[in-house]
């Protein structure tokens, strides 16, 4: 393999897994503080493909606006699963609401497919993102180059919203104990809205930058790479933040080497292999919390 | 003196069993109230409803004249309600100053005064001010979880067991902080399986029993009681 090659490889993988970990921080947040794993995550991914189609092949907007719009859909669609199939399980044995959300995943495929048949849906191209840009002698698109700039950024906002703001206290305090959080004043339910507004947020963006280079959608768009992600999330330990980054960008880098590399029918098997490994060697993942039951 | 809280007729219940029957009781404004009682004797289950986090079946709970039974508990907390959890339920992975301001949630002004107040009142809070809630001894955290609740500027602290699993030293100096407390106007309501210690303290007493309150009276009068001495003070009837 050339240097070149090497080189253009290494970005790809870099974007792809980026666009990995932005999804996989929807997972572990939902996890930090409900303790629930959202399978209907990858496909609320999916659905924002859908909106995108929607604002600009069938209302001809521009894309500045309907990335926006978007953005606005997808936090509207995940907010309201966690009022309608989550919410009203709160105080539910967990079993009970992962399976609403095993549940939630599989209406929303069902309803992708009802709503815009199982054909593949044409993504709508946008030109800016597409352009291609040269770095030496590697050459891309603009969106495989600005996503991991992207994924940096967000993630460095992210983390300061957790960490420095009155909100993101208020989340470590409810992801630690409801019961305490509440005689504090705080509204729970507000808490964990924001926790699926953030998620969403992340998920369109993902969204957008992960089908512009890929041409079509169809229902089951979200499935593999929201499964991918959730690995990712585990193999950085659920529920940490950075743990959910650094295995975004991993699995990206990883399948697309191994795609390289000419064994293209083991790239998605890689991912699988590498949870099974993790659930092996080390079950709380690479920064996860030690097992401590909440009380 | 008249009542900062009043409490009519709660009955609380847990699928069908009735951890409360029935009781009522009233804690007057400035005063310190314990209520003392056995284990499952529905005392915690009693302050858990006052602050909103289990709803009664039925009751009247007025503070302050204002009905709060079936309120949110940041509605209860924004009223001047706060409650010191058993086992101190500190955000273990919150640091000392967070966990303060937290418990100032719902406050929106400036809390540097307050917490300048905390930490006068227990200095070693302010030693440990960046490490986490985790790394704290439980006399520690049990200060910690006292201080967060006056974050709140409460009107009226309700305190859960403040001085289990602790060294006779340290029940010590939180009994002197309770006695602080209340005598800068704030009105104490604690529970206390350490009934000698708390009885002392208290202006008035009440003793709960399987969901019931059994026998009232002022603190002196509960610690001089036969049947008291007897059953909670460890005392052998002569």
């Amino acid at each position: 393999m050339s240097l070149t090659a090497f080189l253009q490889y290494c970005l790809t993988g870099i974007s792809i897994g980026g666009i990995y970990a932005l999804i996989a921080i929807g997972y572990t947040m939902v996890y930090g503080i409900l303790r629930l794993i959202n399978f209907a995550h990858g496909d609320i991914f999916m659905m924002a493909a859908y909106f995108m189609i929607f604002a600009m092949t069938d209302f001809f907007l521009p894309w500045q606006v309907s990335v926006v719009i978007v953005i606005v859909a997808t936090i509207v669609l995940g907010v309201v699963i966690e009022w309608l199939a989550y919410r009203p399980l709160r105080s539910a044995p967990r079993m009970s609401i992962m399976i609403s959300a095993i549940g939630v995943s599989y209406l929303l495929q069902n309803l992708a497919t009802y709503l815009f048949s199982a054909l593949p849906k044409g993504y709508p191209e946008i030109p800016f993102l597409k352009q291609i840009i040269h770095l030496g002698n590697v050459s891309t698109s603009l969106v495989t180059f600005i996503t991991p700039i992207l994924t940096i950024g967000l993630v460095a906002a992210l983390m300061f919203i957790i960490n420095h703001t009155k909100v993101g206290m208020a989340m470590r305090a409810v992801s630690r104990d409801f019961e305490t959080a509440q005689l504090m004043g705080i509204k729970i339910n507000r808490v964990i809205s924001f926790t699926f507004v953030i998620g969403c947020f992340l998920a369109a963006i993902g969204s957008v930058l992960y089908f512009t280079p890929r041409a079509t959608v169809n229902p089951l768009s979200g499935a593999l790479p929201g499964i991918k992600c959730f690995v990712a999330a585990v193999f950085g330990g659920i529920g940490s933040i950075p743990g959910a980054v650094v295995g975004g960008f991993l699995i990206g880098i990883s399948e697309t080497f191994i795609k390289a590399f000419g064994y293209s029918e083991f790239s998605d098997a890689f991912t699988f292999v590498l949870l099974i490994l993790i659930l092996l060697i080390r079950p709380s993942g690479l920064f996860g919390e030690k097992q401590t039951e909440k009380v | 003196m008249s009542n900062i809280l009043e409490i009519r007729d709660l009955v609380v219940s847990y699928g069908g069993i009735e951890a409360v029957k029935n009781i009522s009781l009233d804690v007057p404004e400035g005063q310190i109230v314990t209520l003392i009682g056995a284990n499952g004797a529905g005392k915690s289950t009693t302050l858990k409803t006052i602050s909103g986090i289990v709803k009664p079946k039925s009751a009247s709970i007025r503070f302050q004249g204002e009905e709060l039974s079936g309120k949110s508990p940041d509605y209860i907390v924004s009223k001047g309600i706060t409650l010191v959890p058993e086992g101190r339920r500190v955000f273990d992975n919150l640091s000392v100053a967070e966990n303060l301001k937290i418990g100032a949630y719902l406050r929106r002004d400036s809390l540097k005064g307050d917490m300048e107040y905390v930490y006068g009142l227990f200095p070693r809070l302010k030693e440990r001010e960046w490490q986490m809630a985790g790394t704290l001894s439980g006399g520690e955290q049990q200060m910690l979880a006292v201080g967060r609740a006056l974050m709140s500027r409460p009107k009226l602290i309700m305190m859960d067991e403040p001085s289990l699993g602790l060294a006779p030293l340290i029940v010590k100096a939180i009994f002197e902080i309770i006695k602080t407390i209340n005598e800068e106007g704030i009105t104490v309501l604690l529970i206390e399986q350490n009934a000698n210690m708390a009885l002392k303290v208290a202006d008035k007493g009440y003793v709960m029993e399987t969901g019931e309150i059994k026998m009232e009276g002022t603190g002196a009068e509960l610690l001089a009681n036969e049947e008291i001495k007897e059953a909670y003070l460890g005392k052998q009837k002569k």
